[in-house]
């Protein structure tokens, strides 16, 4: 047994996890209320990474300074980011999925249409960002680092778990007490019963795509500031750790995307930790994701749903 | 010579009890009507019988051999077929390919010979193209062989069904609602189809609402209500049962 | 009007998207293609730079280990339906580029460069021509009905008496022989390979082959490849660069999108569907998920 430091593991595994989960509760409330697989939710946590970055900097790196060189508070530009990701998932719902609503294929070309715009959002941020690797600039976020134990965190990184933390709860708070919430679970439920109440389900599908784009605009601001790293196709990894994170919790269940992604980010930093090489962690998220879609279809928090025959 | 033996068949839902200790048979050449007020399990056991659900207890016989653990494609091949209550046509494909699809139990060229031209397998499919052609001949859709399978009217939707059904050439027919949705006069054609399929002693198990459908064509019907049997008998029978008609007005109020 | 190097992708292409359409014409949306591709590619490798195989002995090769992967991976995956068949055969793709990455054979992240180049026009026309008549022969086959009633409705397909797990395989396993052979064909082409060759990325791309020219038809994923892959070479071509400046970077990648969109959106069967008036369709992409009504 190589000697561990298990206080720096866990509190890289919370790091982990922490980004895992963020991601993954946009990108299961889709599912959740649509039945459908956006594969342009990494896109939409590309460009919420972006937006917040020139709204710090006042720079879009492939066109120029912004007109009056504004440059705004990083908590401000993350607010704003978001809201423009969440513009983006309305969008994308009206571009990507809107037209195909009644079409008898609907789950396989609506995922097909969105791999589509997340092409163009790539190619787009692509021009605009330019492809090689940007990062927030130095002093962003108060450099420093939390100890815990043996074990030291950045404040960046910190801020992810905190991040996570506090839109998880505000999410939970959301769709479990307020009438909001009440009526996307509904339409989640069965939209035909909730057209009948009265619900304007497809308000709803916009709501809930701006509410899962925000997050996953806002999981792309904090991963990208604490790793230093922002580039075009920075989502297309997390895109399938993702996919991963919402199967292991049970596609459409917003608890369990978190639980999915604690547990597989803990699951790839302990397993680093134990055979003293990274080279198997990616694959740890495909081997879990395989044997969980084979053994137990319905994943570890999502009962009701039936995808096999 | 009994065809069908159902023993003490029981399905459940969760805590609902869809069909509920049913045993009737099916003897072969006859038509046996299973009929009840919605809701009462009919569809459920045409489901257990073709082995789309499995039964929570109880015993499926047929020729003597028991069906309620295989899978749907064994039982097929056993001489089960059967029509669907809501129509499931192949959409995408025509009248005559619908039924030469129902001609796969009957068929046995390999791939691998018809990439190499084999002469066995051209006659295979000519015969194949024959029997369908017959069989829409048969349920009088002979002049809608190119037609794609949706496009046609309701009622020869449902006889496009029992076409494709009976290109397998089952021993057992089991039709859900073949008469749901249609118009007198499309009914009337139904019946003489069923009536001319009974002539050649097919063995049919119908399910249906319509009781002129019913009571024209059936020897023995079996009813349920609330998944259990309340009664089973001729025709005549059954029209003067009085839990029949307790569960049938029961049901309209 | 190509040069030869466009005009020997193309035909790997089709190859790719001839793979992906002997699934989607079983109505299983499996994007294993890639990883499919990626076994043959480096297995072939392997085997000319270290076994030192002869070439047809390399193809037979990296046919059928491909083949052989399928059977293991397919008979517990086929039995998933919708989107959930294609987020585990996308799996498939992450877990074999870890296992590459780490093999000391297959030359690590760098991938292996300076594969001698085998594969001739030859070679390329005779693997397309034998994929075309596989997929054209399927048509009207019994088999080939059997596909169909699947891709409509899989439950009645099996009330039928199709062995649909069976046939799900046998589209699966053909489609990986696909697969591979345009891994190693490719792989000694252009001499070098590389583990993220054969990822999402790729994936993705060989599906659009099928979307953009429609999977009604075998003909329809050819035609996407082809036309797909003399893109970006039209864009760059003398004429049109004189019209608008197209270098390959992000437009031919902001092209792809919004032609897989409009197709997606506007042309449900395909860009084939435009020279073909076909009444036969929409065809599902793929079956969808059905469930028994219970009563």
């Amino acid at each position: 047994m190589p000697d561990i430091n298990w206080s720096q593991q866990l509190l890289n595994g919370l790091f982990a996890g922490s980004a895992y989960a963020l991601f993954a509760v946009g990108y299961t409330l889709i599912f959740g209320v649509l039945d459908i697989l956006n594969l342009a939710h990494q896109a939409i946590y590309m460009l919420g990474a972006f937006c917040a970055l020139v709204l710090v900097t006042g720079n879009v790196a492939g066109l120029g300074p912004l007109p009056g060189g504004m440059q705004l508070p990083f908590w401000l530009a993350t607010l704003l980011a978001m809201l423009v990701a969440g513009l983006l998932g309305i969008l994308l719902d009206r571009l990507a999925f809107a037209p195909l609503r009644k079409r008898p294929d609907t789950h396989f070309s609506g995922m097909i249409s969105s791999i589509a715009v997340a092409l163009i959002f790539e190619a787009l941020a692509t021009w605009l960002f330019l492809p090689q690797r940007s990062q927030f600039p130095a002093g962003t976020i108060r450099p420093g680092a939390v100890t815990l134990g043996q074990g030291a965190l950045s404040y960046s990184r910190v801020l992810v778990i905190v991040a996570a933390l506090v839109l998880v709860v505000l999410l939970t708070v959301l769709l479990r007490f307020t009438k909001l919430g009440k009526a996307i679970r509904a339409v989640a439920e069965n939209p035909k019963a909730a057209r009948l109440l009265g619900i304007n389900v497809e308000a709803i599908y916009s709501f809930s795509f701006f509410l899962s784009s925000a997050l996953g605009g806002a999981a792309g601001i904090f991963y990208g500031l604490a790793v230093s790293r922002l580039d075009p196709t920075m989502g297309r990894s997390v895109e399938l750790k993702g996919l991963a994170v919402i199967i292991l919790g049970g596609m459409g269940s917003v608890p369990g995307a978190v639980l999915g992604g604690y547990l597989l980010g803990l699951t790839e930093v302990l397993s680093v930790a134990l055979t003293n090489t990274s080279n198997y962690r990616d694959a740890i998220a495909f081997v879990l994701l395989f044997l969980i879609l084979v053994l137990r279809p319905s994943g570890l928090l999502g009962a009701r749903r039936v995808r096999e025959a | 010579m009994t065809l069908l033996r159902v023993e003490g068949l029981t399905r459940r839902f969760g805590g609902v009890v869809a069909v509920d200790d049913v045993s009737f048979t099916v003897g072969a050449g006859e038509i046996v009507g299973l009929i009840g007020p919605n809701g009462a399990g009919k569809t459920t056991v045409i489901n257990l019988l073709t082995g789309l659900l499995r039964p929570s207890s109880g015993q499926i016989e047929f020729n003597g051999a028991r069906l309620d653990s295989l899978t749907p494609h064994r039982i097929a091949r056993a001489g089960v077929a059967r029509t669907y209550q809501n129509i499931r046509l192949f959409r995408g494909l025509s009248a005559l390919d619908n039924v030469i699809v129902g001609t796969h139990l009957r068929t046995r060229a390999s791939f691998a010979a018809r990439l190499a031209f084999a002469p066995a397998v051209r006659r295979e499919e000519a015969e194949a193209r024959e029997t369908a052609r017959a069989l829409l001949a048969r349920v009088n859709l002979g002049q809608r062989e190119a037609a794609r399978a949706t496009s046609l009217p309701y009622g020869e939707q449902r006889r496009l069904e029992i076409a494709r059904a009976l290109a397998a050439q089952p021993e057992l027919l089991l039709l859900d609602e073949p008469a749901a949705g249609m118009n007198p006069a499309e009914m009337d054609v139904l019946i003489a189809l069923i009536r001319s399929l009974r002539d050649e002693g097919q063995t049919i198990l119908l399910i249906e609402h319509n009781m002129q459908v019913v009571m024209g064509v059936c020897d023995r019907i079996v009813v349920l209500n609330f998944g259990r049997k309340i009664a089973e008998g001729t025709p005549a029978e059954i029209s003067r049962d009085k839990d029949v008609i307790t569960a049938y007005l029961g049901e309209e109020e | 009007m190509f040069g030869e190097s466009v005009r020997q992708l193309m035909a790997i292409n089709a190859l790719l998207a001839l793979s992906i359409y002997l699934t989607l014409a079983c109505g299983q949306l499996s994007l294993a293609n890639a990883a499919f591709m990626g076994i043959g590619a480096y297995l072939g490798a392997v085997l000319t730079l270290n076994a030192g195989w002869p070439f047809w002995a390399v193809i037979v090769a990296a046919v059928i280990v491909p083949m052989l992967v399928a059977v293991l991976v397919g008979l517990p995956s086929l039995r998933l339906r919708g989107v959930f068949l294609a987020i585990a055969t996308l799996g498939l793709g992450e877990v074999l580029r870890v296992v590459i990455v780490n093999l000391r054979a297959t030359g690590g992240a760098e991938g292996i460069s300076s594969i001698p180049v085998k594969t001739h026009d030859w070679h390329l026309a005779l693997a397309l021509a034998v994929a075309l008549y596989l997929t054209w022969r399927l048509r009207g086959s019994r088999m080939g009905y059997a596909f169909e009633a699947i891709r409509e409705d899989e439950t009645v397909a099996r009330t039928m008496g199709i062995n649909t797990t069976r046939y799900k395989l046998i589209a699966f396993v053909l489609s990986a022989a696909l697969a591979g052979l345009a891994g190693v064909l490719k792989a000694h082409l252009f001499r070098a390979i590389t583990p993220g060759d054969y990822g999402f990325v790729q994936a993705v791309d060989i599906l659009t082959f099928a979307v953009v020219g429609g999977s009604a038809s075998f003909l329809g994923p050819a035609l996407g490849a082809v036309l797909l892959t003399a893109l970006p070479e039209l864009l760059r071509s003398n004429v049109l660069r004189d019209v608008v400046n197209f270098e390959a970077g992000w437009q031919t990648l902001f092209l792809n999108g919004v032609i897989l969109l409009l197709v997606i959106l506007f042309l449900p069967n395909g860009l084939v569907s435009l020279f073909t008036r076909q009444w036969r369709r929409p065809t599902p992409l793929a079956s969808e998920p059905a469930t028994v009504e219970a009563t």
